[in-house]
């Protein structure tokens, strides 16, 4: 086939492309950005990666409140007399030819200084000549390339964000003390007992006791302070056993090189301290361009224009929006507070809040709702509510929100600590007892031992090194998760709680059943050709169902926005849309959307939408059912209900009319009769359930787009897998425990020494970093394994 | 045999040096972002074609 897609952008190029210089291109947006580039000799933007664009969007007066001081103030990160700096989220970075545009950046426009691409999170740092230039210019430039900003809400936040690096400081800590204590304390490992090294030992040790203050004091801090929470909580976590075998094994070396007794555990200790390091590095895994934590915040502007009395339009902060203020609202804009229409019709789509596509036309007078986009013309709107006061914000009130799931929840590792730590302190006190009878001078020793050698290394690395690893499987196979204890949370859920529209059915595509008289062909070729001069979702939609027919020329073309579209071809007058337009008025069925037909005010019948599923939701719901209560939760009408009915097994319970404080109520009724629930859902209405469940799924068609806050993202195109997934998490918690099995094995092994009382250092030494060594491997393996199964 | 001593000074004043190193350059940010220069350091060649076009 010959190449027919837009050089740009790469999208499929219908018979209107323009060419240009021999290339094609599907759009004037898209040759625009390349003139600009061929004009700044920036064409290898296209040899690095085919196709790499994007269509830029209209930007007029869009960006007019970056003149305003105080927002360009919390924007930038540095505002100096003659430079600025700004990092700005760019959603479309996804390749090299990216980063090299981006950084290129100061070809376009002489006064941008420096640009430095971070491809992971997906921003630009740009820094300006502000004399030249402003922020409002650079985000326009970026939006005529295509490279548009993501402004919102979010960024305008007082506090700068801290980059929290202590772990890899602790870390680096930790590895400096271990190398070096390994070095000065080898040449006692073999107990040669030759002048020169007798000599010198004790220079040696007190280096080692130097070398291992900051790795017990610095690295290890976290362990002593979250042992110590757990007593006060009167939880025995395994950071007690870790706390105790620390300091243990520090007093005691410290002890035995003061008194000359042994040259101490110190390699043991900073090997010790340096692997657990790991395990909490390894387990940290982290999506840095997704956000699990967003809230409404994320989808709304920044500021809107505001009319003032005397008609003057303003720009203002959407927090300074006041009760009865006059905001005007362009298209695709979204509407940041509830309000009434004054003035133009208003076509909002609500898919940010419901996920359902389809807009919904109001007129002056109508009453709307925060978090609907407008996509039709420019409309006038008198506040009703502030914005954290409004109907949908209202929600982020629940102290839902400020709960932190993690904390409530009891970790396989912290349930096994428990036994183990009484276990050892058993067997510690047991043992020193029997020696105090047989020989007391040794009785101290094995105590002290025992504390050393059951240390719960292995166990303590099981769990970050499983579920870090299967993250990061997860993670390859578009299944992102928010840490490691989700993981582990989702193994244990019994109830599976889905949203309807958008997480089960499908955004992109939806089906149309026509019922009614037969079209003729000539009427059906007036259909498609009138269909295609029109630009509401419902034609878009209706005209990719029909059959492909060939373009006539049509006499008569008329669009009433809000009601359908009138056209005359020959002797055919036809009516497309609503059944008031086209004249039927029996038509009584209000649940489904339909598009009405009538040929010179006779009704021919109608198309009736229906949403389209996923493929693979019956298969999944099946393989579901038998682990798994299921649960469907929808904030629409029961328009569907037959349709879901027949696709889902017959034990679903099918609930509609849910609003998102009732989903929230519904979940908490649940979990407090013992369910643990996953919700899966997708929009904003669906916050409230996300995170009152224990496991809070959003399916996304693009991830890159923006999800409210949950524990996890699941790419819609894994949807079928979701199954399979939960199964491997259950696996997971399986391996976990078989290398506690393993970890118990070496403990038995040590503790043999210990009890006997013959624990030398340079058993522990060699003990230790291979039972760390070997469950590192074990977990690596089996969870490789686990995933190669996945695919 | 008080080399030993010296010995001893330097090696670990070279590990101190190295520590230093990796605390810097964590400090300036450069484990922050460890994909993008992997990708930066391959345009040096394109910049320099474009240039010599003009």
């Amino acid at each position: 086939m010959e190449d027919n897609t837009c050089f740009h952008c790469g999208d499929y190029c219908d018979k209107k492309n323009i060419d240009f210089q021999g290339r094609k291109f599907c759009c004037n947006g898209c040759k625009t950005v390349f003139e600009i580039f061929n004009e700044n000799d920036l064409i290898c933007y296209y040899d690095l990666q085919n196709a790499p664009g994007a269509i830029p969007e209209g930007v007029e007066g869009k960006y007019d409140f970056l003149s305003q001081e105080n927002i360009i103030e919390r924007l930038t990160e540095y505002r100096g007399d003659s430079i600025e700096i700004a990092t700005l989220f760019i959603p479309h970075i996804h390749c090299s030819s990216c980063i090299w545009i981006l950084e290129n950046l100061n070809k376009l426009n002489s006064s941008i200084s420096v640009s430095q691409v971070n491809f992971g999170k997906k921003t630009v740092r740009v820094t300006y000549k502000n004399q030249e230039t402003d922020l409002k210019s650079i985000v326009i430039l970026l939006s005529t390339i295509g490279y548009e900003p993501y402004i919102s809400l979010d960024d305008f936040k007082s506090d700068k964000e801290y980059i929290n690096r202590s772990i890899i400081y602790k870390l680096g800590v930790a590895g400096f003390g271990f190398g070096n204590i390994m070095f000065l304390s080898f040449p006692e490992y073999f107990e040669v007992h030759e002048y020169w090294l007798e000599q010198y030992k004790h220079l040696f040790r007190w280096l080692m006791f130097g070398l291992s203050l900051p790795v017990v004091f610095y690295s290890a801090q976290d362990y002593f302070i979250s042992a110590y929470k757990g007593l006060r909580a009167r939880i025995l976590n395994i950071d007690i056993p870790i706390a105790l075998g620390i300091s243990v094994l520090f007093i005691r070396s410290t002890i035995e090189i003061a008194f000359d007794i042994g040259s101490g555990f110190f390699d043991s200790l900073a090997g010790l301290v340096f692997f657990l390091l790991v395990g909490k590095f390894f387990q940290q895994k982290t999506y840095a361009f997704l956000s699990f934590e967003r809230d409404y915040k994320s989808y709304f502007p920044i500021a809107v224009t505001k009319i003032d009395k005397n008609n003057e339009e303003t720009n203002i902060q959407v927090y300074d929006i006041k009760k009865g203020d006059r905001i005007i609202i362009r298209n695709e804009e979204l509407i940041p507070v509830d309000g009434i229409i004054i003035n133009g019709r208003a076509k909002i789509d609500y898919s940010f809040v419901t996920g359902e596509s389809q807009t919904v036309t109001k007129q002056s007078g109508d009453k709307l709702f925060a978090g609907g986009k407008q996509t039709s013309g420019v409309i006038e709107i008198e506040v009703l509510k502030s914005v954290e006061q409004s109907y949908l914000t209202q929600l982020w009130s629940n102290d839902v929100f400020n709960k932190n799931k993690e904390e409530d929840f009891k970790s396989i590792t912290n349930s096994i600590s428990k036994h183990f730590t009484i276990t050892i302190l058993g067997i510690a006190l047991i043992s020193t007892i029997y020696w105090l009878f047989i020989d007391p001078n040794k009785s101290l020793n094995v105590f002290t031992a025992v504390l050393i050698i059951a240390c719960p290394c292995a166990i303590a690395l099981s769990a970050p090194f499983t579920f870090g690893n299967l993250l990061r499987i997860f993670g390859k196979l578009k299944f992102y998760i928010k840490n490691a204890s989700v993981i582990e949370q989702l193994a244990q859920i019994n109830t599976v709680i889905f949203d309807k529209t958008g997480t089960i059915t499908s955004n992109k595509t939806s089906s149309a059943e026509y019922n009614g008289k037969t079209l003729s062909d000539k009427e059906s070729l007036i259909l498609k050709n009138s269909l295609r001069g029109s630009n509401h979702p419902l034609s878009r939609t209706l005209y990719n169902i029909l059959d492909e027919h060939h373009i006539i020329t049509l006499d008569k073309f008329e669009e009433h926005i809000g009601k359908g579209i009138e056209v005359t071809h020959d002797d055919i007058n036809l009516k497309i849309g609503s059944a008031s337009f086209v004249g039927n008025i029996q038509d009584t069925s209000v649940l489904n959307t339909t598009v009405c037909i009538s040929n010179n005010n006779k009704y021919k019948g109608k198309f009736t939408f229906y949403n389209s599923y996923r493929k693979g939701v019956s298969k999944l719901f099946n393989q579901l059912k038998k682990h798994y209560d299921l649960v469907i939760l929808s904030g629409d009408n029961e328009g569907e209900f037959k349709n879901l009915k027949k696709l889902l097994p017959s034990r679903t319970k099918l609930i509609f009319n849910q609003k998102p404080q009732d989903k929230l109520e519904y979940i908490k009724h649940h979990q407090s009769e013992g369910s643990k629930v996953l919700m899966i859902g997708d929009g904003l209405n669906d916050a409230g359930a996300l995170m009152q469940s224990n496991v809070g799924l959003v399916i996304s068609e693009d991830i890159n787009v923006f999800s409210p806050a949950c524990d996890g993202i699941l790419d819609a195109s894994k949807f079928k897998q979701l199954y399979h997934y939960i199964r491997a998490s259950k696996s997971a918690i399986k391996i976990i425990k078989w290398s506690f099995v393993l970890s118990f094995i070496y403990n038995i092994i040590g503790l043999y020494f210990a009890v006997t009382g013959q624990l030398e250092p340079v058993v522990a030494a060699v003990l230790m970093p291979l039972s760390s060594i070997s469950i590192v491997v074990f977990t690596t393996v089996a969870t490789n394994i686990l995933g190669r199964r996945l695919k | 045999m008080s080399v030993i001593y010296i010995l001893l000074a330097v090696s670990i004043i070279v590990a101190i040096v190295f520590f230093a190193v990796f605390v810097f350059a964590v400090k300036s940010g450069q484990y922050d972002d460890n994909y993008t220069p992997s990708i930066r350091m391959l345009f040096e060649d394109e910049l320099v074609k474009s240039k010599k076009e003009k």
